[in-house]
């Protein structure tokens, strides 16, 4: 569902699956969680395991985004696929956050291990 | 009108339907042999349908029925109709226009229908305030031929 990675300047959520209406209430409530009491500089969105994502997805990192430029943090999202790349641009979301794709999305990538 | 094969399915509008819906339009619609991203906008646009239905038409009642139609017509065409006998729409114009949502506070963007018109070829909205909303949307399949010219 959702794995938290917290290191002293940013946290990284690794999303899985698919991200719609029904899910993300649980990914907000445990991302904020973190975010609201760290405020760390450096929030990231993998989405490298995330099948499918509409337009609740795309509430997601609204909300997000809003929340971290209260404090002047910067929102990440990595490895979305085309279809979720679609739905970003489609909603002009690509700009409220920097996109990079490192993953293959089969395989590992170096910077972050999704199994640590 | 031809039909050459059609689907209709009732599911109480509980949020988890919401990714069985979506995911029994593409299962009946592969008959056609799409493309990957043709299947990945119809996922994504009846995703937005359905949700619409959940969160706005019955505004969380999980008792009220969702009806998901499926047609596939001549010439490739990808037929999709989802209603519901919830709320209704008021103001139509207003729901459609891109970032207006009814509901900011549970972090909705307010893009449903743009979506849906983005990702199919017609969108229909018929709604009436206490008896419901109808929305269908046509999706034309590429052919062969024309997925082999749009690749060179």
């Amino acid at each position: 569902m959702v794995e938290l990675k917290e290191e002293p300047q940013r946290l990284t959520a690794y999303l899985s699956g698919e991200l719609d209406h029904h899910r993300v209430r649980e990914i907000r409530e445990a991302v904020d969680y973190v975010v609201q009491e760290q405020m760390p500089p450096v929030v990231i969105l993998d989405f490298r395991r995330v099948t499918f994502m509409d337009s609740s997805g795309v509430g997601l990192i609204m909300g997000r985004s809003r929340v971290l430029s209260a404090y002047g943090g910067v929102l990440e999202i990595h490895n979305p696929s085309p279809q979720i790349r679609k739905v970003l641009r489609l909603s002009g979301a690509d700009r409220l956050a920097v996109i990079r794709n490192y993953a293959d999305r089969t395989g590992k990538e170096p910077e972050h291990d999704y199994a640590q | 009108m031809i039909t050459l094969n059609e689907l209709k399915c009732s599911f109480p509008a509980r949020s988890e339907n919401e990714s069985f819906a979506r995911t029994m339009v593409c299962a009946f619609a592969a008959q056609l042999d799409p493309t990957v991203e043709e299947l990945a906008d119809l996922r994504t646009a009846v995703s937005e349908a359905v949700t619409n239905a959940v969160v706005h038409g019955y505004r969380g009642k999980e008792n009220g029925i969702i009806t998901v139609t499926v047609r596939l017509l001549p010439n490739r065409v990808v037929y999709v109709r989802i209603a519901d006998k919830g709320c209704g729409i008021a103001d139509i114009e207003q729901a459609m226009t891109p970032l207006y949502s009814s509901a900011p506070a549970e972090e909705r963007a307010g893009l449903g229908f743009t979506v849906m018109q983005s990702f199919t070829d017609t969108l229909s909205v018929r709604s009436s305030v206490g008896a419901g909303t109808v929305i269908t949307m046509r999706k034309r399949l590429q052919n062969a031929d024309e997925i082999s010219a749009g690749r060179s």
